[in-house]
């Protein structure tokens, strides 16, 4: 048997260090004073303003209308990460049900369009989407920032590698049970793949949850400002001798990333078997 | 409980392969039918049409007189169990069982009560509230015959059921099966393509060949009057022998070894001459049959089986344990014990066989 040696330690080691040091840094460098980061650059040893700088940050009304705060920016940035993921695997399962289960013309045709998307980032359609949702007025609107967005290839195609791979047995028992194609897609097929569901909804979560492109072009209302935009916001204040404030900045970043890594750490199993291993 | 008719079915792929052709089978209520034969032969095909779960390219198929042709599954009044069992994995085997009774809205009480005599009479009521992941392969084929029986169908369509269990448990479930069926008297077919699960459960055995039957009958039917060299070697272990020969003035010719047998005018001298190992009888006597030489024995304990050939083709015989093989021996078949068939269409002839005198000469004979 392989014994693990202090080599294999010291890379994996390295490899967590390599991860873990920038958001130890953004922490422990957002306990500080703006003004102190300003002179000494990123520090590794904590300050001593932890709570009033997380406490300015989710409470303080800001923006150039003053009337955002952390919380309200934290709530839509809640929404449209729940949004994306929900709609996405809702809309996804739909589609990839419907090529796998039902016989239809050019189905396999159709399959490979969705899935040639996938090499198109979003960047690519980005103007002719903002004028559709402008022409049906959908601009500043939780629709017009989540629907353009749901149609999803990735998804589709978990989702169907997934339901290639349930036994044709299933359906048929189901069918001589007497459950019709929406009895089966309820009572056995969402069952059945809820591990896989678990996995997409993290990954689409943190989708959601980090766009920062679609929800600026969509919205201009302060009021829908997302977490993701805050951070910015905080840091283009540079007028004249003020100094931006990192240390908000920081603060943010660090609040920002918590929702998804909790995310992940609570489903980590469920993640992880949803993409690797089948349960049949 | 039901009879079903299978009337000039065919199933033609799109493409044009066909999968079965023009086969009818009437069954009679709660008659015990095994479709029999090697993989794809169409046996399941024909199944899965009875079942609803493969389109009638042409033919009626009836169950209880009533046309099903155009019926959905579920409402075809059959209940099928399935080679892997097909039990939802996220079920508890209580809503494995009940899951088509609730969605035929069979009243709460009268679900329970089903459930509980179908788990009393499978013993599964230890394992009710387990999932099947937690059950042996065994019990998983139990519940999947518990749900078929909770349905109280008019019939039970089986797929390979013991094909995924180990050659212990395939007896007993074998035994299972057959006792259920008995006790409940539903009608019954049942794909395999063991032919000793076939001769053992089955009523009537039903021998398909390349989605064509072969031929219908009880096992011992087609164990003793097979209609053609397919049955004969499909049906019976160790399988029948068959050899190609030739039917000449002075009897068989099988390679260069003739074997002293007449039979009544042929059309085709070409015919296969089949008989069972266990109807072989060795002797030294040099006016007996063919002459048989010694490949090599297997020892089964009760029995031993004798493997050689006969004019240079393979032929195996049973013999008792205590029996001495020698190198070389003569062969004798009773003659009602022994078939012929056509070579050309592998068709049984029906003539008649009776021994020859020998030639005066006790030396060997050769053709």
């Amino acid at each position: 048997m392989y014994r693990t040696n202090f080599r294999d330690h010291l890379v994996l080691i390295i490899g967590s260090l390599m991860m873990l040091l920038p958001v130890v840094v953004a922490f422990t460098t957002s306990t500080h004073e703006a003004a102190d980061i300003h002179m000494n650059g990123l520090t590794l040893v904590p300050g001593d303003h932890f709570a009033e700088t997380y406490e300015t940050v989710l409470t303080r009304q800001g923006g150039l209308t003053g009337k955002v705060a952390g919380l309200t920016m934290l709530g839509h940035s809640l929404i449209l990460g729940l949004g994306f993921a929900i709609g996405k695997i809702v809309l996804s399962m739909l589609a990839a049900y419907a090529i796998v289960y039902f016989r239809f013309r050019a189905a396999t045709a159709m399959f490979w369009i969705i899935f040639t998307t996938l090499l198109l980032p979003l960047e690519v359609r980005i103007l002719p989407s903002y004028e559709v949702m402008h022409k049906l007025g959908l601009i500043n609107t939780y629709t017009g920032l989540i629907v353009p967005l749901l149609a999803s290839a990735t998804g589709t195609f978990f989702f169907r590698q997934f339901f290639k791979s349930v036994p044709d047995e299933l359906l048929e028992a189901a069918r001589i049970d007497g459950a019709g194609p929406f009895k089966f897609f309820i009572d056995i097929l969402v069952p059945l793949s809820r591990t896989m569901i678990a996995a997409m909804f993290i990954i689409m979560f943190v989708y959601g949850w980090n766009q920062y492109l679609w929800p600026m072009l969509m919205t201009n209302d302060e009021g829908f400002y997302t977490l993701v935009r805050g951070i910015k916001q905080i840091l283009i204040v540079w007028v004249g001798s003020q100094i931006p404030d990192y240390n908000e900045a920081f603060a943010m970043a660090v609040l920002a990333m918590l929702p998804p890594v909790a995310l992940v750490v609570i489903f980590q199993n469920w993640f992880i078997k949803g993409l690797t291993e089948s349960d049949k | 409980m039901a009879k079903i008719d299978i009337d000039h079915v065919f199933k033609t792929y799109a493409g044009g392969a066909q999968a079965v052709r023009d086969v009818s089978i009437s069954i009679r209520d709660g008659e015990f039918i095994v479709l029999v034969g090697p993989s794809g032969c169409g046996k399941s095909t024909l199944l899965r049409m009875v079942a609803g779960l493969e389109e009638i390219s042409a033919g009626e198929v009836r169950i209880g007189g009533r046309l099903v042709n155009n019926v959905e599954p579920a409402e075809r009044d059959i209940a099928m169990v399935f080679q892997n069992y097909a039990l939802y994995p996220h079920m508890s085997v209580r809503q494995n069982l009940a899951y088509g009774l609730k969605n035929r809205g069979t009243p709460k009480p009268e679900i329970e009560a089903r459930v509980a005599e179908a788990a009393r009479m499978l013993e599964l009521e230890p394992y009710l509230d387990r999932k099947p992941r937690a059950l042996s392969g065994g019990q998983r084929q139990r519940v999947a015959m518990g749900r078929a029986i909770v349905r109280h169908p008019a019939a039970f369509l089986f797929d390979e059921p013991l094909s995924n269990l180990d050659a212990k448990l395939r007896v007993t479930m074998r035994g299972e099966i057959k006792r259920l069926q008995r006790r409940l008297g539903t009608t019954s077919l049942y794909v395999t393509h063991d032919q000793l699960e076939a001769m053992t459960l089955a009523d009537r055995l039903v021998v398909l060949n390349k989605g064509e039957i072969e031929q219908i009958g009880t096992p011992l039917e087609i164990y003793h009057e097979p209609a053609s060299t397919f049955v004969a070697s499909f049906i019976g272990s160790p399988a029948m022998n068959l050899l190609q020969g030739r039917s000449t003035e002075n009897g068989f010719a099988i390679g260069p070894d003739l074997w002293r047998l007449a039979t009544g005018p042929l059309d085709d001298a070409a015919i296969t001459i089949g008989f069972r190992p266990e109807d072989v009888t060795f002797t030294r006597d040099m006016r007996a049959g063919p002459e048989f030489l010694l490949d090599y024995v297997e020892e089964l304990g009760a029995q031993k089986l004798v493997h050689g050939t006969v004019g240079g083709q393979a032929v195996s015989a049973t013999a008792t344990a205590e029996f001495q093989p020698q190198e070389s021996m003569r062969l004798t078949v009773p003659e009602h014990r022994i078939f012929l068939f056509s070579t050309a269409t592998g068709k049984r002839l029906r003539t008649p066989i009776t021994p020859m005198q020998p030639a005066g000469d006790f030396s060997p004979v050769k053709a």
